[in-house]
């Protein structure tokens, strides 16, 4: 490989923030700087850009204004939902339950073990189909027992598929059990009517979505009793504390609000890069495995496992030649884990070794996609030669 | 060749030879990827969890370095392959009855020849370590390992496993530097030069005790038997083989009208054979699966040469005798003290790195005691 590209197909992981998002946060640093909870001007003025970013979220998500909380994170916003349905459970006095998957994002599991660590509370794993989907007749069968909260991803990080997360909000319903679900993957990308999806609580992280890393939220339904996680001020209705990050806020509802005005002609691009990926890997990689749901999957993301090929030593090999990807199982400490949700999707452990993730966003050009693919199907090929060669 | 078109790989442990040989060739301009190989470690039987080659603490340093010079750094899975050869040999060998030096096999099976071949795919033309030696050519244009220039830190008894192959794909950056001036390079250079002390233990046992790892992977070298002198005569009990070294005096266990030394392991007969200071000394040995780093054996039937027989030991005037292309018997000038099976003896001529081939056998042409040739076939 001659040519010196820089090709970014990790918009899973992270993305660029978008010019327009940061001109609009960039007022807030030095002009408008007020402390939100001031009362004189410049507080005011911090507050009303804060309540306007609010409103703008709420339409988004088709909720109050009241119903949104700024967080610091996606798994801020999880935790809040997760150890305040616990907590409040515990409070009451019931035997706390809580049910999840195999295939969260780990600021949901491990929030889960710790909780059960800590609390000693019984958690619920309810499995997955081959995709990663959460299966409705095992997940109606967890809820029968009741639980303080049911937990469970929109779409999938990892393999990207996509669960039927009203049909899964109705059943949670019908049991009395709380719901949330970690939207982070999704945001941006599929829809976030919470009274469509029938959620009761629902984390956003803004980095996702062309917005600043370090600024999430929750949506609380109204009615939802949750005590704060990070205990101060009265802020965010007493839900949140800790002094608003205006700027940052002002950068997640601008967009957000980006994101679902041009998510047409966004999502078509996705998918027809995303799809020029998966049938270039597939016809061209022997033996690769498209992860995940094959329709029923993000617009933005293609996942793979591809047996033989050590991730890590891949991802070394992209971006050797300028490719950003990402793998479940690799690491940057040389130590990869079969990755959890590879072995809950019912992969071998020397399988799940072996997840690449290639997400697209709106910089992503069809050049990128098939450079990505002469170095990726260059590499597997030098990668397995060498272990072809090398006899212990 | 412009330099920086020629890609180099460097081994970086996050140490200060290295750190320093990663900084040496970025200065000439090469196209340099650092990595690290992420070990095996002993966690079963309690050792660390980390191999002492890559703790988070060196991996850590490393990254940093790493991006300070501005060049790429991973850390490859090396744990399986080096816990297949390496480790592996290491337990072989102690049930043969030898005391091995697995730095030499993972030189051999890991570095110079796994990593070199992950260099190679990554487009490398070079793989670079921190090692104290130098590579030059001689006049018939082959290959020639030679001592580091600081002979006090010279590392090529450990690379005397290396080929003409391997040395045309290899660069030792500071082998041409005293140890001093590496130091000084490293403080010029804002690394943390911080004197560590080299340590001699297993990399793989963390700060376990190789025996303790023996007791798990190869209890039968740590069953109790006789030990008894060179006619045969039953002392006591040793607490098995795998405990002692050649030349112990120390921790024997028994009493004797005069210090005892141990001579020899006989893993026939789990004994361990002790004798008087006078019955130490070893004149001769024979070394076996001899590799000879200019790729063909020597024509000369013997040969004058000095002879490292471990790591640690000054280089020793002996005559080299063939006993095929890859055996050859070493009789040494003055008797040896510490001849030890499983070692390697390195052979010199000046600061040139003939080879090195694993002591398989050695003995006294006075006393006629021989050690074990057990191990002979076992792969070096």
């Amino acid at each position: 490989m001659n040519s010196k590209r820089d090709v970014y197909l990790d918009y899973s992981a992270s993305t660029p923030v978008d010019p327009r998002v940061l001109d609009a946060m960039m007022p807030y640093f030095s002009e408008i700087y007020g402390n939100s909870t001031s009362s004189h001007r410049q507080g005011r003025l911090g507050e009303s850009a804060i309540e306007d970013a609010r409103g703008r979220v709420a339409r988004i998500l088709n909720c109050k204004p009241s119903e949104v909380v700024f967080t610091s994170c996606g798994s801020e916003s999880d935790n809040l939902a997760i150890r305040g349905a616990a907590w409040r459970a515990r409070q009451r006095g019931k035997q706390v339950r809580l049910i999840t998957t195999p295939v969260e994002h780990s600021a949901v599991i491990n929030t889960v073990i710790q909780l059960g660590e800590l609390m000693d509370v019984e958690t619920v794993i309810v499995p997955v189909d081959r995709y990663g989907a959460v299966m409705l007749n095992e997940f109606a069968e967890a809820c029968k027992g009741g639980a303080a909260i049911a937990s469970i991803i929109y779409a999938n990080n990892e393999v990207g598929s996509i669960n039927e997360l009203a049909e899964l909000a109705a059943i949670a319903r019908e049991n009395g059990v709380i719901f949330h679900t970690d939207a982070v993957q999704a945001g941006g990308q599929l829809t976030l009517d919470v009274e469509q999806l029938g959620v009761d609580l629902l984390s956003l992280s803004a980095h996702k979505f062309y917005g600043p890393k370090g600024v999430g939220l929750l949506y609380i339904k109204d009615g939802m009793d949750l005590p704060s996680v990070m205990t101060g001020g009265g802020h965010e209705g007493d839900r949140r504390a800790g002094t608003h990050n205006t700027a940052f806020i002002v950068g997640l509802a601008t967009a957000l609000e980006l994101a679902y005005t041009e998510s047409e002609e966004r999502l078509t691009h996705f998918h027809q890069l995303r799809d020029r990926l998966i049938a270039g890997i597939l016809t061209r990689v022997e033996g690769a495995i498209l992860s995940g749901h094959p329709a029923e999957r993000l617009p933005s993301h293609a996942s793979f496992v591809l047996p033989g090929i050590d991730a890590n030593a891949l991802l070394m090999h992209l971006d050797m030649n300028g490719i950003a990807a990402s793998s479940g199982s690799a690491c940057k400490t040389g130590n990869p884990e079969p990755s959890t949700a590879l072995l809950a999707l019912g992969y071998t452990p020397d399988e799940a070794r072996c997840g690449l993730r290639l997400s697209v966003g709106t910089r992503t050009t069809e050049a990128d996609v098939d450079f990505a693919l002469e170095v990726l199907v260059n590499a597997v090929g030098k990668l397995r030669t060498m272990e072809r060669d090398f006899v212990t | 060749m412009n330099k920086h078109t020629i890609r180099v790989v460097v081994a970086m442990s996050g140490g200060v030879d290295s750190s320093v040989a990663a900084a040496l060739l970025v200065q000439e301009g090469y196209d340099v990827v650092g990595m690290m190989m992420r070990l095996w470690s002993d966690e079963a039987a309690g050792g660390a969890e980390h191999n002492r080659c890559c703790t988070p603490g060196q991996m850590q340093s490393a990254r940093r370095i790493a991006n300070r010079l501005g060049i790429p750094f991973y850390v490859l899975d090396t744990k399986d392959v080096f816990r297949e050869s390496v480790v592996q040999y290491f337990i072989d060998q102690h049930r043969e009855g030898f005391t091995p030096n697995p730095c030499l096999e993972c030189n051999r099976r890991i570095r110079f020849d796994w990593l070199l071949r992950h260099a190679i795919a990554l487009d490398a033309d070079y793989l670079a370590t921190g090692h104290y030696a130098r590579i030059t050519k001689n006049a018939a244009g082959g290959w020639l390992l030679k001592k580091g220039l600081d002979s006090g830190k010279d590392q090529s008894y450990v690379l005397s496993v290396m080929g003409q192959e391997q040395l045309s794909k290899t660069l030792f950056p500071v082998g041409d530097y005293p140890k001093a001036n590496v130091r000084r390079i490293a403080g010029e250079l804002g690394l943390d030069v911080a004197n560590k002390k080299d340590s001699q233990d297993l990399c793989f046992l963390g700060n376990n005790d190789y025996r303790d790892f023996l007791r798990i992977y190869a209890p039968e070298v740590m069953v109790t038997g006789p030990i008894m002198t060179s006619t045969g005569e039953i002392l006591g009990k040793h607490r098995g083989l795998s405990n002692y070294t050649i030349g112990q005096r120390k921790g024997l266990g028994i009493s004797y009208s005069e210090p005892l030394y141990v001579l020899a392991m006989n893993p026939y007969k789990n004994a361990l054979v002790v004798g008087t200071r006078a019955e130490l000394g070893r004149d001769q040995l024979e070394a076996a699966n001899f590799n000879w780093v200019c790729g063909v054996a020597p024509a000369d039937a013997a040969f004058r040469a000095e002879v490292k027989i471990r790591y640690r030991s000054r280089p020793q005037s002996a005559l080299v005798r063939m006993l095929g292309s890859e055996r050859v018997r070493i009789v040494f000038d003055e008797p040896q003290r510490d001849i030890t099976p499983g070692q390697a003896a390195v052979v010199y001529q000046d600061d040139i790195c003939l080879g090195g081939g694993v002591i398989v056998k050695f003995e006294d042409e006075q006393s006629g005691l021989q050690a074990c040739d057990k191990a002979v076939d076992i792969a070096w």
